[in-house]
């Protein structure tokens, strides 16, 4: 998480003589400004149950802490901009995650931990138009929580892959998860461990390379 | 719910599709809980304007800085906006909904305070991005 700051503090203590490229201040969020350059934000959406640990994979991955926000909508699923219907009992609000990740000078990589929840589906569109792709994550003592959030990326034609966040009691095989999630074969399912760096990191290069995938098929296959 | 794979377990396909828990409910925060009337205020009582053209991954620049007299929430953009930032974040920052957000930036774009970076993968169609701009996210992640 502050990796990369006490990387840049430690530079410094061990090589005086080398300056290091100086470093935007950390802004209110406690992470690294982006920088000047930065002009094309990217979406990773990571749904799951409540619980999951949607909020620790962005969190082991994030440069920044993660920030929390929300979106008023009614409940004929349009996002709310006149306020007049806030007070009414016909709104209701979507509070979701995010964490960050610079991916080079110009691009920034923002990671969404989404509930997976019916009403939050009613603002897909309106939030989550336009992303890359997304992570399901589940606990496979729950894995009906799943079932809602599968179904509807399939309805909204979003490539996915499943990640297990192994909880430390999962004997469930793979060929099992399958089975009760109803997944086909070409969708990637990986264990993961949330908590780890290296492991939700892994989680989302198996997404891109299966995003790329996808990407170069449908390429080859028009021409 | 039972094993995966177990006779008899419910399936996906045949099981209607039901929403999880109950949401998270989160600490009261400043602004959250603010009572409509203060965010109608906020935003002088209009309603969508052409703010649907920020993504919650647009990016923001300020033009220019805060200037005396000028709405406190607008400043307070201003602020943060000296580096380049999404709207996500600054709604986060601001303690208000995204849509809220948008409308405060509109205005700032419209009196040319700020300027807007909107992502590049086109959001209206159907395509996957291009697999150079994959490619380019892979070396970033494998860096990480």
């Amino acid at each position: 998480m502050a990796s990369a700051t006490s990387d840049a503090t430690t530079g410094q203590a061990q090589e005086q003589a080398q300056v290091p490229a100086p470093r935007p201040a950390p802004d209110r969020t406690g992470g690294p400004r982006l920088s000047r350059t930065a002009d094309n934000g990217l979406k990773i959406v990571i749904v799951g149950g409540f619980g999951v640990g949607k909020t620790t994979l962005v969190r082991s991955v994030s440069e920044i802490r993660p920030l929390n926000t929300e979106e008023t909508m009614t409940r004929a699923g349009e996002a709310i901009d006149d306020l007049s219907e806030v007070s009414g009992k016909s709104s209701t609000t979507v509070a979701f995650d995010f964490g960050r990740i610079s991916v080079d000078a110009r691009t920034v990589l923002y990671l969404f931990g989404a509930p997976g929840q019916e009403r939050f589906w009613f603002l897909w569109d309106r939030l989550f138009s336009g992303t890359l792709g997304a992570v399901v994550l589940v606990d496979t003592r729950r894995l009906a929580d799943s079932w809602y959030a599968i179904d509807r990326l399939e309805h909204h034609g979003t490539p996915f892959v499943v990640a297990r966040n192994d909880f430390g009691d999962d004997n469930h095989t793979d060929a099992q998860v399958r089975e009760a999630l109803d997944l086909p074969d070409h969708v990637p399912m990986v264990t993961c461990d949330a908590r780890n760096r290296t492991s939700a990191k892994y989680v989302l290069i198996t997404l891109v390379e299966h995003l790329h995938a996808l990407s170069t098929t449908a390429r080859e296959s028009a021409q | 719910m039972s094993a995966p794979g177990t006779p008899g377990a419910p399936d996906r396909r045949t099981s209607p599709g039901r929403p999880g828990r109950p949401a998270h409910r989160k600490a009261p925060r400043p602004g959250r809980d603010d009572s409509p009337d203060r965010l109608y205020t906020v935003t002088g009582g209009r309603s969508r304007t052409h703010s649907d053209a920020f993504d919650l991954v647009t990016l923001v620049v300020a033009e220019c800085d805060p200037t005396p007299g000028m709405q406190s929430e607008h400043a307070a953009i201003l602020r943060m906006c000296d580096y380049p930032i999404a709207v996500v974040e600054i709604a986060a920052e601001l303690g208000l909904p995204v849509g809220i957000t948008r409308i405060l930036l509109a205005d700032l774009l419209d009196t040319g305070r700020i300027s807007a970076r909107h992502p590049r993968s086109a959001p209206e169609s159907a395509q996957l991005p291009e697999p150079e701009l994959l490619e380019q996210v892979l070396v970033g992640l494998r860096n990480l």
